[in-house]
């Protein structure tokens, strides 16, 4: 049956894809010189695409219901624009330091946005999968976008292999969840689940596309390229994976385990514990060691990704509002850290030593005082945005009867907060090291309002939570 | 009386505002600093003067929380603030240390004066929000603010370990507060709000009490702090700037026994009641060790620092016998020691800032040079000994009173805690102050300036004078501690009849 196709609710993925297209050409046509003026323009194309999906409303489902449109995905979205658009800013003036900007570069990051769009509406296990190669296909050339670093290099080409795997286990046990359900349809499949309940061949299958997803949003045990990654790859690019990939991840996890699973739920609900209480442990302990700031971000966001896991472990509305609230919330106090990491410049170079950071309370003490606040928020400690972030996971899993869980998610945090008063105390207690550079004004002004977001949320925090929690409901 | 403005958030975030001026100045120069000084003496000043109007109109008589404000702020949990004759003492409390801690760091602090001063005032907001929040939320976002604050003040303008003495105090209340926070979020799902007056007077399973006692004792133990875990406190003391041990000793500990008071007792009675002789056996050894503990050291702050421990065991003696004597004289006995433990670190700083040392054999014979000085530590040793006549003696005797009435043997030994700070504390005082003043470094010393002065004449006055007459603290507490030890009755008796009711 012919049906009309209302094509206008995809309008967002569609002007980014043409938007990267487009730009791909001028690129081409203009022999590089341009790189500059794509860049802007991606942002443009980034920003209009998140109007129109602001201006959506309502649930609605196109393609034979492999796609859908409800809140959580505008949501979702939104904050994924915006990570995406906000990275691209960011890295403006390092490419240009780094002898001119590519044009590949804003088109790359045009495409996994696209790609990431996808995920986050998709209601079908190939759309997904579709959606997810997309954007890890592109992420894989981003991460190895300085090429004649061997680092770079090293980053891109491990995230590629180890990405390839993932993929494959996904892709295992997506055909293992369609032989058991004989559908690929999320709301098909819940269906199908419903009578039989657990079985062995799909918890098999369910497994095995955790794995995956575990991947992506690099739950520990899935979580071995991230330093790696994170300390190769150009800092904008790490800024990027930090931010927007995650978002796009989580949310594609969320949405399959709470709207294609939901009857097994208590299996599930397992998994998700382990991932987020080893993720928690990981990311706290492991970080304590680090000296390059690069990679204490990277466990930093293991750590964080394993709080947001705690909201999904409860497996109810509120449970995936503390995620989304997290989540929000989480991406602006990265953006704001990786605005100073991408400060730390000097003689022209980028430095990468905590070390470097000492002292700065006094060589810049508006940075570090942002700074400052940024790590007390991602440490959790109250009225930062962060602790909200913390707060409303907790809350729902409390409700969900997983105490153990709670209390040693929130012990972790202690270990977590260490790590974090450590650059705090590098900052202000110890002597000042030599001045960075001043400042861009791009990374001043991302740096300006995530840090008085994070400072000034608790003044009126219900809008985000009431949008979370409608979001939350359309899942439901 | 009733205000047209709100004035309970004023004295709240008065100090906010000030901070927010002082981040405005520009330079970093000496001017900067002097404006920076004045702004943070007149906003406390202008703060304190605000709550004394707060005290003035303030009904000694009922046991309602008054000027109440209420605001819609995050759904269930609402803006809600208001007082009562529980927390309206510390309140007091709070806002009078406050100017003698800029006062006292006037000159102290020569770095960053800007940052210290709206460290302070921030740190001043936060703790006035722990005693004045009527919803849980709230209350743990002020409580565990003051984290931030105190971390800077200690890890910045603090000693030789002020990193490891800031880190130790920072994660350890953190750990302590982390599991009274799930234990909010529990009782947010049991009775469906934080609105602490309304939890105030909801029956909470008596297993479910059990576990929420204790998430809120790790809390509150941590910041009082209780025996076995009070070992970040010495090293905080230490190491903290004068004013900030001032804070630390003056109101941050007091946090948790105001926490004992609002939420454990009321909330939980029955676990209160059953675990009373948990605390009870952990604040007698608190009182006896740490007194023992206290003997031993060779710094004046270490020592003082102690003491504050073995005096905190008094007042959770006090509470936990539930008693009217006994509850009065934990209050009293917490406003007692903010007074006299601020001052003796205040006496502390005096010296330490002439001398760059707080050995206490590198001192002896002050009294030759220092006669105001000596007299003025001599009345807060004395104190703090509890020497009737002095405040010190009203707490320590109205909280042994309770506990004789309860368990004699709990009086007999923490009794004993009282002879053991007599011979640490004016053993301290000897050393010190008589002797004679051989010692070369010491012979140009000087006595207080008239800015110290200053400083010491209120607590000094204060001192002597709830010695002599504690009505207006008792008075103020008496309507609210009588409702508390009412409403704890009546739950324990309905527990009682409900279990009956059930028996076979």
């Amino acid at each position: 049956m012919l049906q009309s196709l209302h094509l206008d609710l995809a309008l967002p993925e569609i002007i980014l894809a043409g938007g990267a297209m487009a730009l791909l050409m001028l690129g081409v046509a203009t022999k590089r010189e341009r790189g500059e003026l794509v860049l802007w323009l991606a942002i443009l194309i980034l920003g209009v695409a998140g109007v129109f999906v602001a201006s959506g409303s309502g649930t609605a489902t196109l393609f034979d219901d492999s796609f859908i449109v409800d809140p959580f995905a505008r949501m979702l979205k939104l904050l994924t624009l915006t990570g995406a658009a906000v990275a691209l800013l960011m890295s403006a003036d390092y490419w240009r330091a780094a002898g001119g900007v590519k044009f590949e570069f804003p088109v790359l990051i045009l495409l996994a946005s696209t790609g990431m769009m996808m995920m986050i509406s998709a209601n079908d296990l190939i759309a997904l999968y579709v959606g997810l190669e997309l954007q890890s296909l592109s992420l894989y050339v981003i991460a190895a976008f300085r090429r004649n670093s061997a680092r770079s290099a090293e980053a891109g080409l491990k995230y590629f292999v180890l990405g390839a795997l993932s993929s494959g286990m996904l892709l295992y046990g997506a055909s293992l969840i369609y032989g058991f359900t004989g559908s690929t349809d999320f709301a098909t499949i819940a269906a199908a689940v419903q009578p039989s309940g657990a079985n062995i061949g799909l918890i098999f299958g369910l497994v095995f596309l955790m794995a995956g997803f575990a991947f992506k949003i690099s739950a520990v045990p899935f979580h071995m390229w991230t330093p790696d990654v994170y300390e190769g790859a150009p800092t904008p690019v790490t800024a990027f994976f930090a931010a927007a990939p995650k978002l796009a991840a989580m949310a594609l996890t969320v949405r399959v385990l709470v709207t294609a699973f939901p009857a097994v739920t208590i299996q599930w609900q397992q998994i998700v514990t382990f991932l987020a209480i080893a993720s928690m442990a990981l990311g706290s302990f492991a970080a304590i060691g680090q000296t390059n700031i690069k990679r204490l971000m990277a466990y930093s966001s293991i750590g964080h990704m394993g709080y947001a896991l705690v909201g999904l472990a409860a497996g109810s509305a509120e449970g995936v509002q503390g995620v989304i609230i997290y989540l929000a919330i989480y991406l602006v106090m990265t953006l704001g850290t990786f605005a100073c990491i991408l400060a730390m410049r000097r003689e022209g170079r980028m430095v990468e030593d905590i070390d470097a950071l000492s002292g700065l309370s006094r060589t810049n003490p508006m940075m570090a005082f942002m700074l400052a606040m940024l790590l007390f928020s991602l440490a959790g400690i109250p009225p930062l945005a962060g602790f909200f972030a913390k707060f409303y996971v907790f809350l729902a899993a409390i409700h969900a009867g997983l105490y153990a869980l709670a209390v040693i998610g929130v012990l972790l945090s202690v270990v977590g907060a260490y790590y974090y008063l450590r650059i705090v105390k590098i900052m202000y207690f110890d002597a000042p090291a030599e001045r960075f550079e001043p400042m861009q004004a791009p990374l001043a002004a991302v740096l300006g309002v995530s840090g008085l977001f994070i400072l000034l949320y608790f003044v009126h925090p219900a809008p985000l939570v009431a949008f979370a929690g409608v979001a939350a409901k359309s899942l439901f | 009386m009733s205000y047209s403005w709100p004035i309970l958030s004023t004295v709240t975030f008065l100090p906010l505002l000030g901070a927010l001026l002082i981040g405005l100045l520009r330079g970093q120069d000496e001017s900067a600093f002097r404006n920076a000084r004045f702004i943070a003496l007149w906003t406390t000043l202008i703060t304190f003067a605000l709550s004394l109007l707060l005290w003035r109109d303030f009904d000694p008589v009922t046991p309602q929380f008054q000027f109440i404000e209420l605001r819609p702020w995050l759904g269930p949990i609402s803006f809600h603030m208001g007082v009562d004759g529980i927390s309206m003492p510390f309140v007091l409390l709070t806002t009078f240390l406050m100017p003698l801690c800029i006062l006292a760091s006037w000159l102290a602090i020569t770095a960053r004066v800007k940052e210290y001063m709206i460290a302070f005032l921030v740190l001043e907001t936060l703790m006035i929000g722990v005693f004045t929040s009527l919803d849980l939320v709230m209350f743990y976002l002020f409580f565990e603010g003051g984290l931030i604050p105190m971390f800077l003040i200690i890890g910045i303008w603090g000693g030789q370990r002020r990193v490891y003495a800031s880190f130790k105090f920072f994660l350890f209340t953190l750990a302590g507060s982390l599991l009274m926070l799930l234990a909010i979020m529990a009782i947010y799902w049991e009775a469906g709000t934080t609105d602490i007056p309304v939890l105030l007077t909801h029956g909470f399973p008596a297993k479910m009490q059990t576990w929420l006692w204790f998430a809120f004792l790790a809390s509150f133990a941590v910041k009082l702090p209780m025996w076995p875990v009070h070992t970040w406190l010495p090293d905080a003391h230490v190491e903290a700037p004068t004013a900030g041990s001032v804070i630390l000793a003056g109101i941050l500990l007091k946090m948790g026994g105001y926490g004992f008071l609002r939420f454990s007792i009321p909330m939980f009675p029955l676990a209160s009641a059953e675990f009373a002789p948990l605390i009870f056996a952990l604040s007698v050894v608190a009182i006896v060790y740490t007194s023992l503990v206290a003997l031993a050291q060779e710094d004046v702050k270490k020592l003082i620092a102690y003491s504050s421990v073995a005096h905190m065991g008094f007042v959770t003696i006090g509470v936990f016998t539930l008693t009217m004597q006994g509850l009065q004289g934990g209050i009293f006995q917490m406003l007692s020691h903010g007074i006299v433990s601020a001052a003796l670190f205040l006496c502390v700083g005096v010296i330490y800032d002439r001398m760059h040392t707080r050995e206490i054999a590198a001192f002896g014979g002050l009294a030759d040079r220092m006669p105001v000085y000596a007299f003025c530590f001599m009345v807060f040793t004395l104190a703090n000994v509890g020497l009737p006549g002095t405040s010190g003696f009203v707490g320590e005797f109205l909280s042994l009173t309770g506990a004789f009435r309860i368990n004699t043997w709990v009086a007999f030994l923490a009794t004993t805690g009282i002879i053991l700070s007599a011979a640490y504390a004016l053993w301290l005082y000897r050393r010190i102050i008589f002797g004679r003043l051989e010692k070369a470094s010491l012979k140009f010393i000087t006595d207080l300036t008239w800015r110290e002065v200053v400083v010491m004449t209120p607590l000094v006055a204060l001192t002597i004078f709830f010695g002599f007459y504690p009505g207006p603290i008792l008075d103020a507490s008496a309507a609210s501690v009588d409702a508390l030890i009412k409403n704890f009755h009546a739950s324990l008796a309905a527990a009682e009849q409900a279990r009956l009711a059930f028996m076979p």
